[in-house]
This record gives C-alpha cells, sequence and structure tokens, in this order.
C-alpha cells in the first residue's frame, strides 16, 4: 500500500488511517466496529439493499448505507449513536414483520444471521398485527431446499448464480411485497456450483435438501479437511455426529476455493454410508475374508518375501501417501509404482507435464485460455469459475475438442489438435500477453499419447505459455 | 432584480410572459405552429455560443429542476465533466407518473417542439450528442405527437447531423417506459432505459460520473428542459424578473380533485395557493369553507391544512418552511365532503403497489403502512396504533436507497399532523358504536 493511498478517518472520534479505496464498511471493519448487514458479501457485487448497515456520517442529512459508501478524506464516522441504533431497529423490524417464526424447525437455526442479529439489533417483541405474507415454495432441484417464505430479498443468490456461478438462472419478479426471488420457470438451478447459495443464504430460505431435518449445528463435531474429489483441492469442514458425516461445507482459502465448493464435494459424503472399505480382507478361495490389521500386516509381509510387488495408486489417495508408497516399495528394488488408472501419458522426469503449472489465483489473469481435450465445468467447476472470471476480465477462451455447453462463449477451433496452428489462434497468441493453456486427459487417455505431449510442449514453449519465470 | 413580493403577489402573469403558449393546444401543435411561437427561431445562434456560456445563462436564470427535488438545473448541467472524450447522453424524464400530475402531458402534447429544442440546447450545453426521452409508456397519444414532431424536426434538419446549421451532431430518442411509477426515479429510469429492471441505483457514483451505459448522463425533467429555448431566447433576467428569489420564472401547475375546473394552467412561481385554485380552478366545490386540505405538489408531498392554504404560496421554500414542498406542481384539493383518510388510504395503496422491493424498509413497510391506513379508514386505530403507524413511517424515511420510502412516508405524516383530533374521533365513535 502507497502511502498516498491512506488518508486519515474518524470512527467513533478515533483518528484511524486507511486505504481510501475501500468502502465506510470495510473501514468500520478496520477499525474493530462490529456492522450488521445481510446484503453485503465479500465476494458478491454490493446491492445496498438490506439496509442493514446504516451509519451516521457527519454533515450527511440521513443515515448512509456504509457497504456501498465510499471513504473521504477526512470524514466522520458514528456507529453507535442513538440515531444509527434507531434506524438499525427500525431496519430489523421490518425484515421480521414478514419472516415467519419457525425457528424451531428451520434448518438455518443457530447459524442464521438473521436470529443473530435480531437479538443484537431488534425490539424483543412484534409491534406487527396485521397477517404476514406467504410465498410458494420453488422448485430449485434435488440439491436446493426453499422456503420462500422465510426469504428477506437480499438477492446474494441471484448475485452468486449470476456473477460467480456464471448461470443468470436466479432473479427477482415482481415488486414491491411481491417480489420473490425465482428460477423464472421452476427449474433447477443448472450450474455445478448451486449448493453455495445454501451458505450464502442468510436466513433458512435456501437450505440444503439432504441434510433437512438431520441435524442441528451445535451437536455436530467440526473437522478441517481437504477434498479429494477433483485435483482442485477444496478446503472443506466435515461436519458429523458421532459415526457419520453428515455435511461437508466450504472453508476460505482465496488461494484455491475462494468460499466456494461444488455439489459433487458437497453432497457426496452419502457414499461413505456404503461398501466402506474400514478393515483389511484377505482372499481366501475366490471370496474375502475380513481379518484384524495384525494379520493383515503379517501375512503381507510374508508374501512380500521373494516375490517382485506391484503397487496401484488409486485416484483419490493424496500425494503424501503416494510419495510414502513409492519409498515403501523401493526396498524392494524396482519402482513397481503406478497410480494411472487411465494409462495416461507422461513425460518421465518432466515434473511440468503432470501437473496444473499456473497457481489457481492467477487464472483470472490471463487474456487468453486454450482449453484442450476437457471439459472444466464437469472435471473441475471451482476452476471453470476461475475462467468464467478471466472471461469477464475480457479474456479470449478457445476450445479444441468435443463442443462443450460452458457458461461463457468460446472459439470453437475443432477436434483435432492440429487446430492449434490455425490463423484465429495464431492471431490471438501474438496480442496476448498472458496466454493459458489447459489440456485435459482426453487428448492424453493413451501412452502412445506421449508424443501429443512433448508436441504441446514445443507449442507451448515457442508460442511463451509456459516461461522459465512462470514456472513455479 | 426580482421585484419584490408584494408586487408580484398582486400580478398575474401576462400572456406574453407563458412560455408554453400553445399549453391548451388550441394552436397548431407542430413546426408551423411553433415557429409562430417563436421555436427555433434563433436556434443557430445560440448555439454559437460558448457552452460554459449557456450554462452560465441557465445558472444566472435560478432555473429549479421541475421534476421534484428543486435543484438547480444550471448546477446540474455545470456537474458533467468536459471533455472526457466518452459520449455523453442528456435523459429527459417524460415519465410523469406522480399522481395528479399532467403538466409534461400537455407540453408534450400540445408543445413539443420546446421541448426538442431544449433538448438540442441541453445537449449542447453537455456535449451530449445523444438524447433519449424516456417517455411513460401509458402515454401514447403524446408518444405519438412526440414522434411527429422528432421527425419534422429531422426533416427540416433542425436536429440530425448539422443540427439547425450549427455544426453539432445531435440525435434524439424516444422510448416508452412500460407502466412503472419507480422508473420516474432517475437511476431506476436509466436501469429500464437500459434494459433491465427498474430499480435505482446506489448513489454515489452519480449519474454525471457514471450514467447511462456508465457514461456521464443528465438527468432532466420535461418542464425543465422545455423552458430553456425561451431563457436564453429571453434572458436570464426576464425569467428572473417573475417570481421571488431562487424560485424564479413560470411554472406549470395541475390542479385536479374537488375544484370545479379542474385545469392545467402555466402560472408565475410563487403565486398564492387561494389565488391560484379561485382564479384558475373556478375555487373549491362548496366554496372556500368547504375546503378540507390541499396537497400542494402531487402525491408524495404532505397535505396542507386550510389555514395555512390561506396565505401559503406556491413555490420551493415556501412550501417547504410549511412543512410540505412544491414537488411536481400537482396541487390536489380534497374538501369536506370526502373522506381524507380515504384519499390517504388510496396513496398508500399506490406506494405499495409502486414500490420495487429493492430495498427492506420501504418494501415492507409500505405494505404494512397501507394496513393500518385501511384500519384508519374503518375507524379501527387506537392511539397507540396511531402512534406506532407515525413511528413506521418514520423507521421507512431517509432509510431507504431513493426517495420512494420518503414519498410513500410523507402523505401519512400530513395526515397524522394535521388531522390527529379527527382520527382519535373516529376510533371513539366507532367504539361508542360497537
Amino acid at each position: 500500500m502507497s502511502k498516498d493511498s491512506l488518508i486519515n478517518i474518524k470512527i467513533n472520534n478515533k483518528e484511524i488511517q486507511v486505504d481510501k479505496n475501500l468502502t465506510v464498511m470495510q473501514a468500520c471493519e478496520i477499525a474493530g466496529e462490529e456492522i450488521p448487514r445481510f446484503c453485503y458479501h465479500d465476494k458478491l457485487s454490493i446491492a445496498g439493499n438490506c439496509r442493514m448497515c446504516l451509519v451516521e456520517i457527519e454533515k450527511a442529512p440521513k443515515l448512509v448505507s456504509s457497504c456501498t459508501m465510499p471513504l473521504m478524506d477526512g470524514m466522520s464516522i458514528i456507529t453507535n449513536s442513538d440515531k444509527v441504533k434507531a434506524g438499525r431497529k427500525g431496519v430489523m423490524e421490518f425484515l421480521l414483520i414478514n419472516h415467519p417464526l419457525d425457528c424451531p424447525i428451520c434448518d438455518q437455526g443457530g447459524e442464521c444471521d438473521l436470529q443473530d442479529q435480531a437479538m443484537y439489533y431488534g425490539f424483543d417483541k412484534s409491534r406487527y398485527q396485521e397477517n404476514k405474507r406467504a410465498v410458494d415454495n420453488k422448485n430449485m432441484g434435488p440439491l436446493v431446499n426453499t422456503i420462500m417464505t422465510r426469504c428477506i430479498h437480499c438477492t446474494r443468490c441471484v448475485r452468486f448464480a449470476t456473477e460467480v456461478a456464471g448461470v443468470p438462472e436466479l432473479g427477482m419478479l415482481g415488486r414491491g411485497e411481491n417480489a420473490e426471488i425465482t428460477t423464472y420457470l421452476e427449474q433447477s438451478i443448472t450450474s455445478e456450483l448451486s449448493g453455495n447459495v445454501i451458505d450464502l443464504c442468510p436466513v433458512g430460505a435456501l437450505t440444503s435438501k439432504p441434510y433437512q431435518f438431520k441435524a442441528r449445528p451445535w451437536e455436530l463435531k467440526r473437522t478441517d479437511s481437504i477434498d479429494i474429489f477433483d485435483a482442485v483441492g477444496s478446503n472443506i469442514r466435515i461436519d458429523s455426529r458421532a459415526q457419520e458425516i453428515l455435511r461437508v461445507t466450504p472453508r476460505a482459502n482465496d488461494l484455491i476455493n475462494e468460499e466456494w465448493i461444488t455439489d459433487k464435494v458437497r453432497f457426496n459424503y452419502d457414499g461413505y454410508y456404503q461398501q466402506r472399505i474400514d478393515q483389511p480382507y484377505i482372499r481366501k478361495n475366490g471370496t474375502l475374508d475380513p481379518v484384524t490389521w495384525s494379520d493383515a500386516i503379517k501375512s503381507l509381509k510374508q508374501k512380500l518375501k521373494n516375490s517382485k510387488p506391484l503397487s496401484l495408486i488409486g485416484d483419490q489417495v493424496d500425494i503424501e501417501t503416494g510419495y510414502a508408497i513409492k519409498k515403501f516399495m523401493k526396498n524392494f528394488g524396482d519402482n513397481n509404482v503406478e497410480c494411472r488408472t487411465d494409462n495416461q501419458a507422461i513425460i518421465q522426469n518432466n515434473v511440468e507435464s503432470i501437473r496444473f503449472n499456473t497457481p489457481l489465483t492467477e487464472i483470472e489473469n490471463a487474456d487468453l485460455i486454450i482449453i484442450g481435450g476437457t471439459n472444466p465445468r464437469i472435471e473441475a467447476p471451482i476452476i471453470n469459475h476461475k475462467i468464467f472470471k478471466a472471461y469477464n476480465n475480457f479474456a479470449e477462451i478457445f476450445n479444441i475438442g468435443e463442443n462443450l455447453d460452458l457458461n461463457y462463449p468460446t472459439h470453437q477451433l475443432g477436434e483435432d489438435l492440429s487446430n492449434l496452428n490455425s490463423e484465429d489462434l495464431q492471431k490471438a497468441l501474438k496480442k496476448s500477453k498472458n496466454p493459458l493453456m489447459i489440456i485435459g486427459s482426453g487428448f492424453l487417455s493413451n501412452i502412445q499419447d506421449v508424443k501429443t505431449l512433448k508436441a504441446l510442449f514445443e507449442f507451448s514453449y515457442k508460442n511463451k505459455i509456459i516461461t522459465e519465470e512462470k514456472i513455479i | 432584480m426580482a421585484p419584490k413580493r408584494e408586487e408580484r403577489v398582486l400580478k398575474m402573469l401576462s400572456d406574453q410572459d407563458k412560455i408554453f403558449q400553445n399549453l391548451h393546444g388550441f394552436e397548431d401543435a407542430f413546426l408551423e405552429g411553433a415557429k409562430k411561437r417563436g421555436s427555433w427561431s434563433n436556434t443557430k445562434e445560440i448555439l454559437s455560443k460558448s457552452q460554459n456560456d449557456v450554462i452560465e445563462l441557465v445558472k444566472s436564470s435560478q432555473l429549479r429542476g421541475r421534476g421534484g427535488a428543486g435543484f438547480s438545473t444550471g448546477l446540474k448541467w455545470s456537474f458533467m465533466p468536459k471533455d472526457t472524450g466518452k459520449q455523453h447522453y442528456l435523459v429527459v424524464n417524460a415519465d410523469e407518473s406522480e399522481p395528479g400530475t399532467c403538466k409534461d402531458r400537455e407540453i408534450i402534447r400540445n408543445d413539443p417542439h420546446t421541448l426538442i429544442e431544449g433538448c438540442l440546447i441541453a445537449s449542447y450545453a453537455i456535449q451530449a450528442t445523444k438524447c433519449y426521452i424516456y417517455i411513460r409508456g401509458e402515454y401514447h397519444h403524446e408518444y405519438v405527437q412526440l414522434e411527429k414532431a422528432i421527425a419534422e424536426a429531422y426533416d427540416n434538419k433542425l436536429i440530425g447531423k448539422n443540427a439547425c446549421g450549427s455544426g453539432y451532431d445531435f440525435d434524439l430518442y424516444v422510448h416508452r417506459g412500460a407502466g412503472a411509477y419507480i422508473c420516474g426515479e432517475e437511476t431506476a429510469l436509466l436501469e429500464s432505459l437500459e434494459g433491465k429492471k427498474g430499480q435505482p441505483r446506489l448513489k454515489p457514483p452519480f449519474p454525471a460520473g457514471a450514467g447511462l451505459y456508465g457514461m456521464p448522463t443528465t438527468i432532466n425533467n420535461v418542464e425543465s428542459i422545455a423552458v430553456v429555448p425561451t431563457i436564453l431566447r429571453r434572458g436570464s433576467d426576464w425569467f428572473k424578473s417573475i417570481g421571488a428569489e431562487n424560485n424564479t420564472g413560470t411554472k406549470v401547475f395541475c390542479i385536479s380533485g374537488n375544484v370545479n375546473n379542474p385545469c392545467t394552467v402555466e402560472e408565475a412561481m410563487g403565486i398564492p395557493l387561494k389565488e391560484l385554485i379561485e382564479k384558475h380552478a373556478g375555487g373549491v366545490e362548496g366554496g372556500w369553507k368547504n375546503l378540507k386540505a390541499i396537497i400542494p405538489g402531487g402525491s408524495s408531498t404532505p397535505m396542507l391544512s386550510k389555514e395555512v392554504c390561506e396565505t401559503v404560496l406556491m413555490n420551493f421554500d415556501d412550501l417547504r418552511n410549511n412543512g410540505s414542498g412544491l414537488g411536481t406542481a400537482g396541487v390536489i384539493v380534497v374538501n369536506k365532503n370526502h373522506d381524507i383518510t380515504q384519499v390517504i388510504e388510496r396513496f398508500a395503496h399506490f406506494y405499495k403497489h409502486e414500490s420495487c422491493g429493492q430495498c427492506t424498509p420501504c418494501r415492507e413497510g409500505t405494505g404494512w403502512m397501507f394496513r393500518m391506513m385501511q384500519k384508519l379508514v374503518r375507524g379501527e386505530i387506537s392511539p397507540e396504533q396511531l402512534e406506532l403507524l407515525e413511528n413506521v413511517t418514520k423507521q421507512i424515511e431517509g432509510h431507504t436507497i431513493c426517495a420512494l420510502g420518503d414519498a410513500a412516508a410523507w402523505p401519512i405524516q400530513g395526515l397524522i399532523k394535521n388531522f390527529k383530533p379527527e382520527l382519535l374521533k373516529k376510533y371513539n365513535q366507532k367504539r361508542k358504536a360497537s
């Protein structure tokens, strides 16, 4: 932060120096003043529609919503005056008048923003004597449960669908009291990131269908973990009760998954309930007999003597375990280890040929992206989201391979890799300062494809897609 | 120099001083008639002035925006950035939806060339080569008239490439709204014009910085734009000589409700309200003593009691000092034959229906207020609940993104302020009866 980007402001008569590009709310957070909010979310655009974050600014006649207000030099912000408190109380009351009092049967209970903030900023009883509004529930597919009467119209889900997921399928229909958040045509959301609206919803309007009525948040044991179902390595938190995993939620990690996880990561925990190999088995006469660990190791020891073992490492083993197995197998002389279940081509002794090379945070800075032989929308939706971000930063995207149904437009170059030499792409590559190429297993699914891989490397060195300084 | 107050009160606006000579549609509305009335007579000469000079002239005329807020038009134009190299836009707000107001309709229907010429001059002043007129969807006839007048202006090379031979290129487009009151709010209007849902934008950034399609934009009311050619033609001193300091010029008033002769009329700014009604609208039905209350500036302004109506002047400052506002100058007269609570209940329904639903206080509060107003009409509101109603209006006021929340709260505040004893009496009567 350079010095001239700093300005002096006052928050509750305390002087503080902050970056001038922040909003009033962010400055208040730095100063340690808590500002209540519903519609504001770090990763989404600013809507300013819940009006909960009202603060007083000296010389301004009205209260100002702090999430939308840019800072100005010498600004004096007051967050704890009676006027501010009355303003927030009023907004809180308006939010609650049409919100059903069904916390006891609401899945959000215990981790509900509205519940928490009503405790601090609300009235202790209702003054509303009219009938409450009721809203039809919407069908958003098998994952997201909707109880739309609870909706407070913060539009976080709408902004998420449009800006992050890249599928503008959620929106607000109607106006005034009759405004409803809908999928317009009662269709499920076609995004692979749709489950994130469950976390985003500050109330219980959008909740998880599989987790419905399963548990209360305070009963759950929280375990931080890393997801293994795609190669992104999303940071997750596993919530369990006793022996049972009840749900998976994301952990924020700006370098990897930001605050999102894919639906596959979020909802695949039901697979743990069945057919898990949770103890060793030994095959005897064609059937698998369960044995204890000590028996299994004993038997293994015997078998390994005077034999030439081969070790196969599955897709879902992490790199550390893989390394340990490889080290273990070295005891038997040969490197008889294989981790590719799909025969994928790699160049031996070349690490670049098997890893992603580009940091995930850099994808959005690329100005030209070539996708080859992969469908990022299905294989790694988090990466697809980052490509979508790059698209929003005016990146050009080329696709080689089969036609894809992505949530951003691409230049389709045909199915064959020879299309890399097409005129359009060459022209774009010449203009591009920061190109990126993502090659998937579509082109490398055979051990003989090593030649192809080598040609691709040559292509990328020639076109400065890989340069020395870019290799981590 | 503006004349002294006493003189001005006595003087009725002379016919020569009326800007909209064909407001009532007795003459030809189109180019021939407009030229007879003085439009387009020396537009080239006006456009030969520097852009700064035009802004300064309008500024010195003390013209205040006629759309409701009363912000100085010249000052607004001067906020536009200069020589940015970007496309600047002028957007004319003809989405006249305020209940009780029909001034822009008369101007567009009967004198469209004043507006078109005004658009050209205003666009020139703010370096906009493109201007959009956002006309209310319900104004179909006016839309037809306006399109016809614009076609005439294009044919006669008054606008378009090298407008009026001045060397300035100017294009004018008309866009029809789809019938939402909120689209009269300037930023919601921009959203609607861009093809999105009409919901007000957050300010800052203000439209002068980032408006239509993110470019510098000025949004003005039809009347503010339509008076500009005459101001530049007759001089800002002439304009200033009508009305009082800071409340200058002429104004189109629309008088409706319980008057003998509802009308739209151009008068001097600051004419006494009583005089306006007696002289132009033929007085209150059943005589002045039958007057209950007057809503002076369209449905959004708080009502005035009979005592205040005796003396109040119809200008921005005097009405504000009396706890109301000039708004759009749509005067709605209510006499004693009507239940004033029913009038306000209808307004409350209107605001409930037209609230865009974007921000919390207005979305939830307008419905609450409307239901309480229904009870009030039935006489079911106890003194405590009346206090609650007033409290709810205060909780909406000033907490919303746009001014619709305020506009919904003010009529009810005005009702409670002026007629509290009567409202309580209603409750007591009902209780006795049951």
